[in-house]
């Protein structure tokens, strides 16, 4: 099915793309509803939530030039070593930006 | 609402305070809103149309793929499918929340969640592990980086060329470095860390081998799945098998 872009259709297109958006907003929630939560379902829960974070990132790593793993690497370094995230997002944005100046295409 | 029924003891001048803590990665955000506004305007939708899309949608990733699909015409079913798994991980991040947002009236519960985003969200799910609580984030650092996503698509779609290209900056990894230093900060038992090895693996894998924009699913589930059959502290009796997915 295809809609055109007119006025109209626009109009459309961004009311159907807010409502799939929507959907995954309040979807978890409203099927947690239904969830007993027991202990085994919280320990799921509290993995799964940190998981989200290195299924974003790990690929992110992987399909970037070498600017974008400079500023992982580099943000887990100082992370880890001063534990204040500040700081280390700093150092990573510089890191890439840096990378991409002096024209770096592998590290 | 009625606060007897529902325990979360929801601080508004916490809400304040979380805006202002997420305003200078919000800053980021409106490089970003500015990238999005001059790619739909140079994708053929109107400026207001762009601005609407930000402001309705709130999902950055999902709205540049989506005027990436533009043309004289879109298909719907396309269109739909690719919005819906890049924006996916909203649900697991949404259930990961659910503990404390049962402790609201669903009108507030559902309210909150129109600002979830992958930022506010990673902070409260991190303070989560630690023990405390703050929905308040979910709401002051969601309507920070609401503003700045609409305000970088306005400033975008009218003086687009003012940022060519936030890449070079290495604008492009504020996200992903924020979301590392969040990641980093919580609690690292082994199970964590093995749990992590495993969405690494798999969302890496997926991201080989599975549809595009999968791999945050696979990944996040994967991991989970360690949580859901390791039990930390509690010697547990073992169960022979189980669904994984919530």
């Amino acid at each position: 099915m295809m809609i055109e872009t007119t006025t109209a259709g626009v109009l459309a297109l961004i009311a159907i793309i807010t409502v799939v958006t929507l959907v995954t907003r309040f979807g978890g929630v409203f099927i947690m509803s239904f969830v007993t939560i027991n202990p085994r379902i919280e320990s799921f829960i509290n993995t799964m939530a940190s998981s989200v974070l290195i299924a974003i990132i790990v690929p992110m790593a992987f399909s970037g030039d070498a600017g974008s793993l400079a500023a992982l690497v580099v943000t887990a370094v100082i992370m880890l070593a001063t534990k204040k995230p500040l700081p280390a997002i700093a150092a990573g944005i510089t890191a890439a930006g840096l990378v991409r100046y002096l024209g770096l295409t592998t590290l | 609402m009625n606060a007897s029924t529902y325990s979360y003891q929801f601080r508004p001048e916490k809400v304040r305070s979380e805006f202002f803590r997420l305003l200078p990665i919000s800053l980021f955000v409106v490089a970003f809103g500015a990238a999005f506004g001059l790619a739909a305007v140079q994708k053929g939708l109107e400026p207001l149309q762009a601005i609407l899309m930000s402001f309705t949608v709130f999902a950055g990733a999902s709205q540049f793929a989506a005027v990436d699909m533009w043309g004289s015409e879109v298909s719907l079913i396309p269109l739909i499918a690719v919005v819906f798994a890049i924006n996916s991980r909203h649900l697991l991040m949404g259930a990961s929340l659910y503990p404390m947002l049962r402790e609201m009236s669903p009108g507030r519960r559902y309210g909150l969640l129109l600002f979830l985003t992958d930022a506010n969200w990673a902070v409260s799910a991190q303070e989560y592990q630690s023990g405390k609580r703050n929905l308040e984030v979910i709401l002051g650092g969601g309507l920070a980086l609401w503003l700045a996503w609409i305000f970088g698509t306005w400033l975008g779609v009218y003086f687009g060329g003012l940022l060519q290209d936030p890449k070079s900056l290495g604008l492009d990894m504020v996200l992903g470095c924020f979301l590392l230093a969040m990641a980093l900060g919580g609690n690292k038992s082994p199970r964590t860390l093995v749990a992590w090895t495993v969405a690494a693996i798999s969302s890496l894998a997926a991201w080989k081998w599975l549809p595009p924009n999968t791999h945050v699913v696979v990944g996040a589930l994967a991991g989970g799945a360690i949580g859901f059959f390791w039990l930390e502290k509690k010697p547990d009796d073992t169960v022979a098998d189980g669904e994984t997915s919530p």
